[in-house]
């Protein structure tokens, strides 16, 4: 019987099995930040010992930065706490570090990508749950925790059970203004933030081969919001030549000798899945949540739905989320005012999200009384859009264009929703309190939230476009 | 890690489903750099009306004195979202030491499973006769069965766990401690692997 693609880089990683229990997965790659690698070299040093292998893990400071005067020394003192542990640590354990200042920092998603770390048939870790997105190019790539850092410093392995595995199908062609982000918000919205739990999920079909790599990132990002454990797309051209060039990609010999491995990994025909799901891409309108959980989303011409409309996982939850969010149940969406936007994250914050805002609101102005923040994913998406005239569009409409990092997406730096209002944001989770105590997140894709921007309520972006 | 092997306690009921680690400990307390004292900013935002220590809300269970104990007993899907670690850690530091749940995020559950905070994966059925018991029930956790029973009324039901988790809660090492005790293997690894 053939093997999936999860299961043809699986099986070359796995250095032991211990009888009734997990494997020991060696680990290629680990990306390490500010928050959830203090812990572990604290339990590293009582140990007495160094990282075990130092040049498989690259670090930057990301989640707590500041995203304005990047230069001054950061003012909120935990905060700068944790960028100063980071820095010492990488200091002492020789870990390569993509600090503040330096011109590969950036969100720890989006750096490994674009600087050719990420590569196909790896295995990838980080501390943090959004590691799934680079498993765009058909990589093993999960979240762990601050233990499991440790571990992976000490040994360069984990210990995982194999994850049961699912295969989600899109086919045929996207409508329009329909970008890679509703398809995800739209796959959530089907089968609930839990609909995945226990699962490494593989896109497939004709919708997600028409993408680009950075369109599938964003899809692989949000499959932690399902309960996947991560999310993978089988390598292709597209993968290949996003990858031929970058900084840290293997060239002339090497190249040629990895592509040909890299060509061997896609699901055989005859691969079993434990669940499979298809899915009609006709069917995706530009989606929005309402809720506080990433599966409470709707298509932006649709009505939130009622108790006895809802789907089974939510039920019990609506009434709390909407009181919450301070939403009316068989309301429509559209119309809901908006008092923040936020375009970024490791979800939408690389250079084509912020083309593809840019090229909608040239010659726009944002609606009075909006605030808009738009946080790159990194210096160099910065870099490339002061070198496109990105950030001048952006300022002509009133955006912010700001400095990298995580930012309002988790609310841990100075950038904040202040309570009681509504942000329609671009980032991957709406949970309460997440960008701010008492903040409302409503969920959508650049464009989405780019015509919000403009008309200082949701809208369907559509009716902007000629 | 501390060892477990038997838990008898009265529990805290926390009938709400998918409770993510924004909720159990927000990103706004992540800002430490030692596991210690995560406890007190525990569901902070449930506990506490605008933040303000002095106001504790009401109706959140943590703030009734008539529920206390060890065990927290929570709707499915417990600890999905974030991966943060400091979920597990604020909850042990709060004192409980077994999560019940008739569903736990994947990434959560190994966190607890690495600072020796028991995940019991309780039937639906069997976690809503967790629920209609008294303020002062208990439920006795025995480790090395599998086995959760509601003491009052008798009713138990086994639960899984794989079986070099179990040997590790039992006699408290962790997995850091095994591969390091194997790293050998993972050298010769290095030299063989074939990709
Ligand atoms: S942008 Fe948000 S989701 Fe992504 S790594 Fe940062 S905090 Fe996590």
């Amino acid at each position: 019987m053939g093997k999936t693609l999860f299961e043809k880089i699986w099986e070359k990683h796995i250095v032991k099995q211990v009888d009734g229990g997990p494997s020991v997965l060696y680990i290629d790659k680990h990306f390490i930040h500010e928050v959830t690698s203090p812990q572990a070299f604290t339990g590293l040093n009582k140990r007495g010992i160094k990282v075990f292998r130092p040049t498989q893990t690259v670090a930057t400071a990301d989640h707590n930065v500041p995203t304005l005067n990047q230069h001054l020394p950061i003012k909120e003192e935990l905060s700068r706490l944790q960028v100063e542990a980071l820095i010492k640590n990488c200091a002492e354990h020789g870990v390569e570090l993509y600090g503040l200042g330096h011109p590969f920092q950036g969100i720890v998603h989006v750096i490994g990508p674009e600087l050719g770390i990420t590569q196909p048939g790896m295995t990838i870790v980080c501390g943090d749950s959004h590691t799934s997105t680079h498993g765009a190019f058909g990589a093993i790539a999960f979240g762990i925790g601050t233990s499991e850092v440790e571990m992976v410093l000490a040994t360069q392995c984990v210990m995982q059970s194999k994850p049961k595995l699912m295969r989600i199908n899109i086919e045929g062609e996207l409508n329009k203004a329909v970008v890679s982000k509703d398809i995800i918000l739209y796959i959530i919205s089907k089968i609930s933030a839990s609909g995945a739990t226990g699962h490494f999920v593989e896109y497939s079909g004709s919708a997600i081969r028409s993408l680009s790599m950075e369109a599938r990132m964003t899809i692989c990002n949000m499959s932690i919001e399902m309960g996947a454990r991560g999310g993978m797309i089988a390598p292709d051209e597209t993968t290949f030549n996003y990858i031929k060039g970058k900084m840290f990609a293997p060239q002339g010999a090497e190249w040629e000798q990895k592509l040909n491995y890299w060509k061997t990994l896609y699901s055989d025909g005859d691969a079993l899945f434990d669940k499979e799901l298809f899915i009609d891409a006709a069917e995706i309108e530009p989606m929005i949540t309402y809720g506080t959980n990433p599966g409470m989303g709707i298509g932006v011409t649709q009505k939130i739905p009622t108790v006895e409309t809802i789907n089974e996982n939510d039920k019990s939850g609506l009434q709390k989320s909407l009181t919450y969010m301070g939403l009316q149940e068989g309301a429509p969406i559209k119309g809901q005012k908006i008092d923040y936007v936020f375009i970024g994250s490791c979800t939408n914050s690389r250079i084509e999200d912020l083309r593809m805002v840019a090229s909608f609101v040239k010659g726009k102005k944002k609606a009075n009384g909006v605030e808009v923040w738009i946080v790159p994913g990194s210096k160099q998406v910065e870099k490339q859009a002061v070198e496109e005239g990105i950030d001048k569009i952006l300022a002509d409409a009133g955006f912010q264009l700001r400095q990298p990092g995580c930012s309002a997406c988790l609310g841990m730096n100075e950038d904040k929703i202040p309570a009681g209002k509504y942000c329609i944001s671009t980032s991957n989770r709406n949970f309460e309190g997440r960008q701010g105590a008492g903040a409302r997140t409503l969920l959508a894709s650049p464009l989405t939230a780019a015509a919000a921007a403009i008309t200082g309520v949701v809208t369907d972006v559509r009716e902007l476009l000629n | 890690m501390r060892a477990i092997k038997n838990i008898k306690s009265c529990f805290v009921p926390l009938p709400i489903e998918n409770v993510d680690t924004d909720q159990i400990i927000p990103a706004r307390f992540l800002k430490a750099t030692t596991k210690d004292g995560f406890g007190k900013n525990l569901f902070r935002d449930w506990r506490y009306e605008n933040n303000d220590e002095s106001k504790p809300k009401k109706g959140f269970v943590l703030n009734n004195p008539a529920y206390k104990g060890s065990i927290l007993v929570a709707e499915k899907n417990f600890g999905c979202g974030s991966s943060r670690e400091h979920a597990a850690w604020a909850i042990l530091d709060y004192g409980f030491h077994a999560v019940v749940s008739s569903f736990f995020a994947d990434i959560f559950k190994n966190n607890a499973l690495n600072n020796g905070v028991l995940p019991v994966q309780v039937s639906e059925g069997f976690l809503q006769k967790i629920f209609a018991q008294e303020a002062d029930a208990e439920l006795a956790i025995d480790l090395e069965k599998q086995k959760i029973t509601i003491c009052n009324t008798g009713e138990e039901e086994a639960f899984e766990i794989n079986a070099y988790k179990k040997t590790c809660l039992l006699n408290g090492y962790d997995d850091i401690d095994f591969l390091l005790s194997i790293k050998e293997d993972i050298e010769k690894f290095e030299l063989v692997k074939t990709y």
